[in-house]
């Protein structure tokens, strides 16, 4: 047994190994570090340069083999390199996953809680008003790109702080950044201005996740409402409420397994757009900027940090559903 | 970036009967016409989904034919009026640089519009073959294929796709579609190659192969056409998917390169100016949403049309 | 009448709304159940059965219109609200429902959802949990549940099917109701497990003292269990009588049909059943009369203008009511089916055949072995196990001869068949195909057999092409062999005139045509290269009962006129009475009896073939009163880990009542062989202590 276990994990080592060596080889050819140097005012003469990106393990003159070698042995201690501003990748991968999580944790979460309940209770009065305002509702915002609404909302924000005056530097809500620079992470002031400045984002993600999640749950949900063990319930004596929501949704939870896994296990890849438009520095930003800055060693960490993320998600998918659905499980 | 599928599919033939089985609706006429003809009917008689299409097709249209029927082209610049609002000369205004924002707009469309006809179609198209090989002959093909696509959704397509858009910096923006497509068929084919699975003990089927019928054959002429309503409908989510997939790109600036222009681009462009120069960013963000809604209605639309089941759901 | 009936069902009416138009399922539906009685409900696809039981407990979607009145001891059901309608359900009236996997909540365990039925009543909203729990372990063990107290914390996957309609069981009387309404509750079952459920049954109805609505497509079933009898035809009742009466005096046109067509497994010449033509009614449009016009050989004018009420018949009084113009002419000339129905003639044999031994061995398999590895878990892939699905069998099927395979679920049957059909060299053990070995053979070679050897399946709906018109699937085997396009369209058309269809509809989807008619279209695929050798996998059981007989025949018909074999699998005993020369029984992957049709069926030899035929209910009151039943102990063991030695063992009769011990240890250690015991080389059987007698 802890056979079969070792084998599937080494697959997913190698699919890991092979992702990253990719993207790594990828970056290195296509990449351009050494436009950085160049477009410096006055430019810095070359052995300076060649220095400079020898020392990142970036000098695009070193034989491809050596570079992919120098990094495969740093990352096998462990190391994953240094960015190009010469910051250790580990610390950079670090420092942002946490602001990442910060950012999406409450929207994840009051999204996700939302969103199946809406979704479960559309499909219980299908067709009826509130199913209608459900189905418009997450089919509209599903067809708006999130860049879109981060922006719509960011506006809305700022329009709304102008209209109630707060035109200073204190706002009611914020659009940039986790917090306003000086103040204390863990005071009173600081936390209620951290909280200020989540509103607006969270609000993005809450609203992407309820439609998100109220559509399929609503689907789910539809399924299991024609099922035989609905009628057996009623059959025994339970009120419709009651089976709808005790074998109902208990049942039409286990689709739901798989997003669930995936949607928490990413939290810490962060959401690209969402912290583009709000200024947070999080792992989204590091994605974009890690290629337009030509930043080959991030770009391979990354990769590396994702698939490590993706398969821990695929991995709680499948123990969500064994936890949710008896029938998957090993006896 | 990939949108998983979305509810759990069904192939178009029904689990097997039993005596007293046979559903009211099975006493069709004789004169019954071909279930294409059916869905067809049952298509038309939603409205929002006919809205969907009819919109999807104006919009087509629109901006397709504007560029012959206005004065301004996506890109002239008019040097008399820079960032000025909309006005009769200049629909939807103009740029910074004077360039007309209608035609950018226009423009940006028929860009969006063929990635993501061109890509679903190439993506569809390329997870029923591998999906249905996969699972119809099984053994080492199938071991073959799945590495293939689990290596495919391991990588994080957002990040190849960025890297290697220098490469089309110049050249077409073919291969950005290419790219596109190639990381967006993973999960159909997933799917496609489950439903293979069971197609393949359904009786026809195996009638097929006892009777001496090649495998290839059996997957083009039972198996795939058998599963045409996924196929369909996985096409329509692609477009819009991938749609969306090209916005995010190009925000950055890794899709479609200047001096090309995509809807995309000009939401990447603009997203700053929204709160100074609404109509820069505005316009190109609102056909978007239009466009994918449509696409969207469509889908949907037909996802309903192929579940036989959808006028008798309970609740 | 002393007793004011229990259950007063007058006038009920259930339309429901469909994109045809709207749909009238069932049709001033009127008939009573007494406190304590069997009232068994007989129909076939369309006759409105489950719906009517399903409106009695309001438990149809809202989409249904009900009309009329249902009164349970007085008090009227329809139009309740759902608040009080709850009080009754599973309280006063319990129904059992027809597929118990799909019945159960799969995410909480069977006690659980047990005690759900005995807390919901519970006075004061809300009962002692642990006193219900010690409630659902008796009713468990009531049913037949071995280890209840395990097996309660266990989930509806875990159980067999079997146990699983004994936990409904269970659960419906757990509360004593007066009512208990089993829809169809052993179709999807096992034969012998079938006996089981019936007994449980009968157990249950002993220890609630409740009335019993039975509603069945099984004539059978219906003559050992229920004491009156009510037939629905096309949303309404046709014939309503006692028992005895229903079987031995029908006085409806349908009725007798049906009883006619039905094959018997006590019938000892094999004479073609009387098939009822046409098709059950759309409900759609239902025209004008008696909705049984189009099939009715009695019918006249009358008939057609106006639809005949369900009334007493003259003779017999108000216990017998029928819905037929001429019943009472019926009635007065004791007319049988035979009379109403013409039977069609015997297809005249031709030639007298050879003796078996002098024809040739056209199938010829000899120890075939099929296994299968086990996979489980969705964290960890790994094999837990190997089914033995097919572990040693050898028969062979000569010219012109029918060779029935029969057995339950899990006995290895299709899975042996589709090895033979593939053409591969077996696991262990031989194949031989018209003389050629399969383990031998090249890719050519292979297709050229498969011309003859060709395959019917079991499901009309799932073996045709939904994509392709019945002419292309028709065309296919041939295109396939390389015949011309114009000799393939003139098969075609012989091929539709052959199964009885009309050659014009060649250009239609096989949507537009009815069950038995798809199945024609099968059968006549299978027959379009001409093969020698026919395997057909339940045929008709997918079919309605009245269809059956049609396709029966047909394939009777078609079996003497062109000279084949047929290789025939069924779970269906009567049927394969009915067609097969030889029969073969299968038990957990190995032959346990073959032989001579008419020679096993009426003196089998093992204890297996003789619960197997004792458990098959007969469609004769009388005859199923007065059997002897053997009764099969326990589930079928999992082909994964088969009991030692005779695979029998765990659940023979004969084993467990009649054996000492000396004598089972030798069913324990020793594998019993296929041994010929009549010295004809013909009938053999694998019991170490097999005694020929006779269940029927």
């Amino acid at each position: 047994m802890a056979r079969f276990l070792l084998r599937r994990l080494l697959y997913l080592v190698v699919l890991v190994i092979i992702s990253t060596s990719v993207a790594y080889l990828l970056a290195a050819t296509q990449l351009n570090p050494r436009s950085r140097y160049e477009g410096r005012n006055p430019a810095p003469p070359p052995q300076v340069v060649d220095a400079a990106l020898d020392a990142l393990n970036m000098n695009d003159k070193t034989p491809l083999t050596t570079r992919f070698g120098r990094w495969v042995g740093q990352l096998l201690h462990g190391d994953l390199g240094q960015t190009i501003e010469n910051k250790p990748v580990n610390d950079e991968i670090g420092r942002r996953m946490w602001v990442s999580i910060r950012l999406l944790l409450i929207g994840s979460i009051l999204g996700s809680l939302l969103g199946v309940a809406a979704g479960a209770y559309g499909a219980v009065k299908q067709y009826r008003p509130a199913d209608h305002a459900l189905t418009i509702f997450s089919f509209v915002t599903l067809s708006i790109p999130t860049v879109v609404l981060a922006v719509l909302f960011k506006n809305a924000g700022i329009g709304l702080n102008n209209l109630l005056g707060f035109t200073g530097s204190t706002k009611l809500l914020y659009t940039t950044g986790e917090i306003t620079p000086g103040l204390d992470v863990w005071s009173w002031e600081g936390l209620t201005n951290r909280l200020a400045h989540l509103v607006l984002p969270s609000l993005v993600l809450t609203v992407v996740a309820v439609a998100f999640y109220g559509r399929y749950q609503r689907n789910a949900m539809l399924d299991v409402l024609g099922s035989d063990f609905l009628r057996t319930a009623q059959a025994k004596g339970l009120r419709r409420t009651r089976a709808l929501v005790k074998h109902g949704l208990r049942t039409a939870l286990i689709p739901m397994a798989t997003f669930f896994a995936y949607e928490f296990a990413l939290l810490f890849v962060g959401a690209t757009f969402t912290e583009k438009i709000f200024g947070w520095h999080g792992m989204g930003e590091y994605f974009v900027d890690s290629v337009t800055k030509s930043d080959v060693n991030s770009v391979a960490g990354v990769t590396l940090f994702v698939a490590v993320l993706v398969l821990i998600a695929g991995f709680l998918s499948d123990v969500a559903y064994a936890a949710l659905d008896p029938r998957v499980r090993v006896s | 970036m990939n949108q998983p599928a979305d509810q759990l599919p069904r192939a178009d033939t029904q689990r097997a009967a039993g005596p007293g089985d046979e559903r009211l609706a099975d006493t069709a006429s004789i004169e019954a016409a071909s279930r294409g003809r059916l869905v067809l009917r049952q298509f038309f008689r939603r409205r929002l989904a006919i809205g969907g299409l009819v919109t999807v097709l104006l919009l087509f249209a629109v901006a397709y034919a504007s560029p012959h029927l206005v004065t301004w082209q996506y890109n002239e610049l008019d040097t008399s009026s820079f960032l000025s609002p909309p006005t009769g000369d200049h629909w939807f205004g103009t740029t910074q640089n004077g360039f007309d924002m209608f035609a950018l707009t226009m423009r940006g469309m028929q860009k969006s519009l063929i990635i993501g006809l061109l890509g679903a179609l190439l993506s569809t198209a390329l997870a029923a073959v591998v999906g249905a090989f996969a699972g119809y002959f099984g053994g080492a093909l199938n071991a073959v294929l799945l590495t293939f696509i689990d290596l495919l959704l391991v990588l994080p397509s957002f990040l190849i796709i960025a890297i290697l858009s220098p490469t089309f910096r110049g050249r077409t923006w073919l291969i950005f579609v290419l790219l596109l497509a190639a990381f967006q068929w993973m999960i159909t084919a997933r799917i496609v190659r489950g439903m293979t699975l069971s197609l393949k003990e359904r009786e026809f089927v195996l009638a097929a192969r006892f009777m001496g019928v090649p495998g290839w054959r059996i997957i083009f002429r039972h198996i795939l056409p058998n599963m045409s309503s996924l196929l369909i409908i996985d096409a329509t989510v692609n477009v819009s998917s991938l749609i969306l997939a090209e916005v995010g790109l190009s925000f950055f600036g890794f899709g479609v390169q200047p001096p090309d222009v995509s809807l995309g681009t000009l939401i990447g462009d603009y997203a700053g100016a929204a709160l100074t120069y609404p109509w820069e960013f505005y316009f190109p963000a609102g056909f978007l949403v239009v466009l994918v809604l449509a696409i969207n209605l469509v889908g949907d639309g037909l996802r309903d049309a192929f579940d036989p089941n959808a006028g008798i759901r309970t609740s | 009448m002393i007793n004011a009936p229990l259950l007063e069902v007058t006038d009920l009416s259930v339309t429901f709304s469909s994109d045809a138009g709207p749909i009238t399922a069932v049709r001033s539906l009127s008939y009573h159940v007494q406190p304590g009685e069997v009232l068994g409900i007989v129909g076939e696809s369309g006759s409105g059965k489950t719906v009517s039981s399903l409106a009695i407990m309001s438990l149809l979607p809202p989409s249904a219109r009900v009309s009329g009145s249902v009164r349970f001891r007085g008090r009227e059901l329809v139009g309740q609200s759902d608040k009080d309608l709850s009080a009754i359900r599973g309280r006063k009236i319990a129904m059992i429902f027809q597929d118990p996997l799909s019945a159960l909540t799969p995410v909480y365990t069977v006690g659980e959802q047990i005690e759900e039925a005995i807390l919901v009543h519970g006075e004061q909203g809300g009962g002692n949990r642990t006193a219900a729990r010690e409630r659902a372990i008796e009713l468990l063990a009531l049913v037949g549940i071995p280890n209840p107290r395990q097996r309660a914390d266990a989930f509806p996957h875990e159980f067999s099917g079997g146990m699983r309609q004994r936990a409904m069981i269970a659960m419906a009387i757990a509360n004593n109701p007066d009512l208990i309404i089993a829809d169809e509750p052993t179709t999807a079952l096992d034969v012998t497990i079938q006996a089981q459920i019936l007994d449980v049954l009968r157990t249950a109805r002993q220890a609630t003292g409740a009335a019993v609505i039975l509603i069945t497509h099984d004539l059978g079933v219906v003559a050992g269990f229920a004491d009156r009898v009510a037939v629905m035809y096309a949303g309404k009742l046709v014939e309503a009588a006692g028992v005895d009466d229903l079987f031995y005096h029908a006085r409806m046109p349908y009725t007798l049909g049906l009883l006619g067509s039905i094959p018997r497994l006590d019938a000892g010449a094999r004479q073609p059943l009387t098939p009822i033509d046409g098709n059950p009614p759309s409900l759609v449009d239902l025209p004008v009369g008696c909705p049984f016009v189009p099939r009715c050989p009695l019918r006249v004018e009358k008939c057609q203008e106006m639809e005949p009420q369900l009334l007493p018949l003259a003779a017999s009084g108000p216990a017998h009511a029928a819905a037929c113009h001429r019943s009472d002419e019926v009635e007065r000339l004791e007319m049988t089916s035979a009379d109403v129905f013409p039977v069609p003639a015997a297809p005249a044999a031709g030639e007298v055949l050879a003796p078996r031994s002098e024809r040739e061995i056209l199938l010829d398999v000899r120890g075939l072995v099929k296994e299968y590895p086990i996979v489980k878990g969705a964290l960890m892939r790994r094999r837990t196990g190997t089914v033995h699905a097919v572990d040693g069998i050898t028969f062979d099927v000569r010219e012109r001869e029918t060779l029935g395979l029969v057995g339950e679920s899990g006995c290895g049957k299709t899975t042996a068949i589709l090895e033979i059909l593939n053409l591969l060299k077996p696991m262990a053990g031989t194949i031989v195909v018209l003389g050629n070995d399969t383990a031998r053979l090249t890719h050519e070679e292979r297709f050229a057999i498969r011309r003859n050897l060709q395959v019917v399946f079991q499901d009309p709906m799932a073996s045709l092409d939904p994509r392709l018109p019945v002419g292309d699937i028709l065309a296919e085997p041939m295109h396939a062999h390389g015949v011309a396009p114009a000799a393939r369209a003139q098969r075609v058309r012989e091929l539709l005139r052959l199964v009885g269809l009309q050659p014009e509809h060649a250009n239609r989807y096989p949507q537009a045509f009815s069950g038995g008619q798809r199945q024609r279209i099968g059968i006549a695929r299978a027959l379009a290269l001409q093969p020698k050798v026919l395997v057909l996998d339940e045929p008709v059981s997918a079919l309605d009962v009245s269809i059956r007989a049609g396709v029966i025949n047909l394939l009777e018909q078609l079996k003497v006129a062109l000279g084949l074999s047929y290789l025939f699998v069924a779970h269906d005993l009567s049927v394969v009475r009915h067609i097969a020369d030889r029969v073969a029984v299968m038990y957990l992957g190995r032959l346990v009896e073959i032989g001579d049709i008419d020679e096993v069926f009426d003196h089998p030899a093992h204890p297996y073939t003789q619960a197997l035929l004792s458990a098959i209910p007969l469609p004769d009151p009388q005859k199923e009163r007065r059997r002897k039943r053997i009764v099969l102990q326990g589930d079928l063991p999992s082909p994964a880990d088969p009991p030692s030695g005779c695979h029998f063992r765990t659940r023979c009769q004969m084993f467990a009542h009649e054996l000492d011990e000396a004598r089972r240890q030798r069913c324990i250690d020793e594998s019993p062989a296929l041994i010929d015991r009549t010295g004809s080389q013909d009938r053999l059987d694998a019991c170490h202590y097999a005694t020929q007698s006779s269940v029927l």
